[in-house]
């Protein structure tokens, strides 16, 4: 090889090393961010981080600021969207995966569901206000809230609980046919069980999603200054993030400290949720390949 | 072990018909809420219609739905939007891709099993969280750089909003060139490239039209988001290209509304539907633009 083609071989390599270098920068520009991000709540959020906190109702005085309404909304919220996107979002995914036939109309219901996860989540803020709020008078209420949630998660509870369904085995299916059974039977009988952990892995995530949902439940008509406790689906509420929007954009620097301890709660909230999908999903994994 | 009662067979096939329409009817369940978005964007925005030309709407250059005297020219949301788009887009499609090119081609499979949690993680956390820390740590960043940017500026908003759609478009770009049959890798190794030659000349225009797809799948993403722009872009509609002042984007410009009190039925009332007519038409284009090149121009090996 002469010094030419040499030269040539270098600086091709050399071409590599400075793009690997800078790949490797992006992909680490996230680490760094999320470092980052999670340095500054931790700082100034710790401190603010007590009982009190827990317990308080939001107040005029960040000192004696409280999420306790929030903690409250949210977890009614959350509990109600749960109770009902699960049972409609695995039965349409039952339906689109065992129980359609393969025609134009099932086609549409499939894009249509696509096209509907990809709708900005303020979107579905407007449909609960002129659905739930207003023509099916439910007031701005937690029970309009939590349709609008149940709305806005159910695309990914169908699109998840579908990859689930397809991931059982066709033998097992077929076995359980041959035994006599009837469609219904064998749906519940051997493609559910197969199919829950991945299930539930996808319900969890799509209903951490709705936690963190501020914009929608803005529209709808979250308060965001309350001394009082939702006791009926009727009540007015607010959430978490709602808490969390409005001690930011408050003009007293400490609030924005409450803001921060407000944050801590919440992601904390979602890494047990998160955890508790992936311990789930790896225990009943094994349990069913014995 | 529960028994199956061979014996009731009618009783069996009724039971049947009931499942299976109950079933039919969560499936149609996703075809009313697409309905129900439709019709109740547009029922308002039709009496806002009334009341405003479409004309006037999509090219008056001033927004001032609330003031006298009031005008109703959509641009300047529009425009307000564009720039969160534009610097989203300069940070989450270039850093995206870099790390979807890392971790599909580059990375060994230790770095890969650490590197993807971390971006899952940053997909999974709440937009109001990415607001806060534009507010807190990106905005006092770029205030020591330009003193003189405003506290609430579009850059700020931007950069959030792009952080936030950097998982996206790596993960679906990750995707897009994990399914590159290795063949062709090894055809070019054989031929004594480097990895940058296999990557730049023949993995990414094999997945060239997925990458693309999730390009558009992120702006679509960052036109909609509220959160972030509602919290660090402030609320001054402004047709301007400065990233240093404050403006309002679509979705800003509806929080904002809904927020305050502004009564059923008034003209306040129905612009926020005739914004979010705009903002749902834009983001469905884009969606279905999406889709299409996926479909169309997919290369099968």
């Amino acid at each position: 090889m002469d010094n030419k083609e040499l030269q040539r071989i270098k600086s091709r390599k050399l071409k590599n090393s400075v793009f690997h270098g800078l790949i490797f920068f992006c992909t680490i520009f996230g680490v760094i961010v999320l470092a980052l991000l999670l340095y500054d709540i931790l700082k100034k959020g710790l401190p603010w981080l007590t009982i009190d906190f827990l317990t308080n109702f939001p107040s005029r005085f960040p000192k004696k600021s409280g999420i306790f309404p929030g903690l409250l909304g949210s977890l009614w919220i959350i509990l109600l969207t749960a109770a009902l996107a699960f049972p409609v979002g695995v039965g349409t995914a039952i339906y689109l995966e065992e129980y359609a036939k393969e025609n134009r109309f099932t086609e549409f219901i499939k894009l249509n569901i696509a096209n509907l996860a990809g709708v900005p989540s303020i979107i579905y803020g407007m449909l609960g206000l002129a659905v739930f709020v207003r023509a099916l008078s439910m007031g701005r209420s937690v029970l309009a809230a939590s349709f609008t949630m149940a709305l806005l998660i159910l695309p990914i509870i169908i699109i998840s609980s579908q990859e689930a369904i397809r991931s059982v085995p066709s033998a097992l299916k077929q076995a359980s046919f041959a035994l006599g059974t009837t469609k219904w039977q064998t749906v519940t009988g051997v493609i559910l069980p197969y199919a829950l952990p991945g299930i539930l892995t996808g319900t969890i995530l799509a209903i951490s999603r709705a936690l963190g949902e501020a914009a929608p439940l803005i529209v709808v008509g979250a308060l965001t200054y309350v001394s009082f406790i939702p006791k009926t689906p009727l009540d007015q509420f607010t959430t978490l993030p709602i808490q969390i929007f409005n001690w930011s954009s408050m003009p007293k620097r400490e609030f924005q400290n409450v803001a921060a301890a407000g944050i801590i709660i919440l992601l904390g909230i979602l890494l047990l949720a998160n955890s508790t999908a992936i311990i789930l999903r790896d225990k009943y994994q094994i349990k069913i390949k014995d | 072990m529960k028994k199956i009662d061979f014996k009731s067979k009618s009783g069996m096939q009724r039971n049947e018909k009931i499942v299976s329409s109950v079933l039919f009817l969560f499936g149609i369940i996703s075809i009313f809420t697409t309905f129900g978005i439709v019709f109740s964007l547009f029922e308002e925005t039709v009496l806002f219609f009334k009341e405003v030309s479409i004309l006037d709407f999509l090219t008056g250059k001033e927004w001032t739905p609330l003031f006298e005297p009031a005008r109703f020219g959509v641009l300047p949301l529009v425009f307000g939007t564009f720039l969160i788009v534009i610097f989203s887009s300069i940070i989450s499609l270039p850093i995206g891709l870099g790390s979807a090119i890392y971790l599909s081609e580059y990375a060994p499979k230790k770095a890969r099993k650490i590197l993807k949690p971390i971006l899952e993680i940053l997909a999974g956390v709440p937009s109001i969280v990415y607001g806060y820390f534009a507010l807190t740590t990106i905005t006092p960043i770029i205030k020591s750089i330009f003193p003189d940017a405003s506290v609430y500026n579009a850059l700020s908003a931007g950069i959030a909003v792009g952080i936030m759609t950097i998982p996206m478009v790596s993960s679906l770009s990750e995707d897009a060139m994990m399914a590159v049959p290795n063949s062709l890798r090894q055809g070019a190794y054989g031929l004594g490239s480097t990895k940058f030659e296999v990557a730049t000349k023949i993995v990414i225009p094999a997945a060239f039209s997925s990458i693309m797809a999730s390009f558009i799948l992120a702006i679509s993403r960052a036109i909609g988001e509220t959160m972030i722009v509602a919290m660090a872009a402030g609320s001054t509609p402004k047709m301007t290209l400065n990233p240093l002042e404050s403006i309002q984007t679509m979705t800003g410009y509806i929080v904002q509304i809904s927020l305050g009190d502004v009564p059923y039925g008034s003209i306040g009332y129905k612009t926020i539907f005739a914004v979010g007519t705009l903002l749902f038409t834009i983001t469905f284009i884009l969606n279905i633009i999406s889709r299409t090149i996926v479909r169309k121009f997919r290369r099968v090996y």
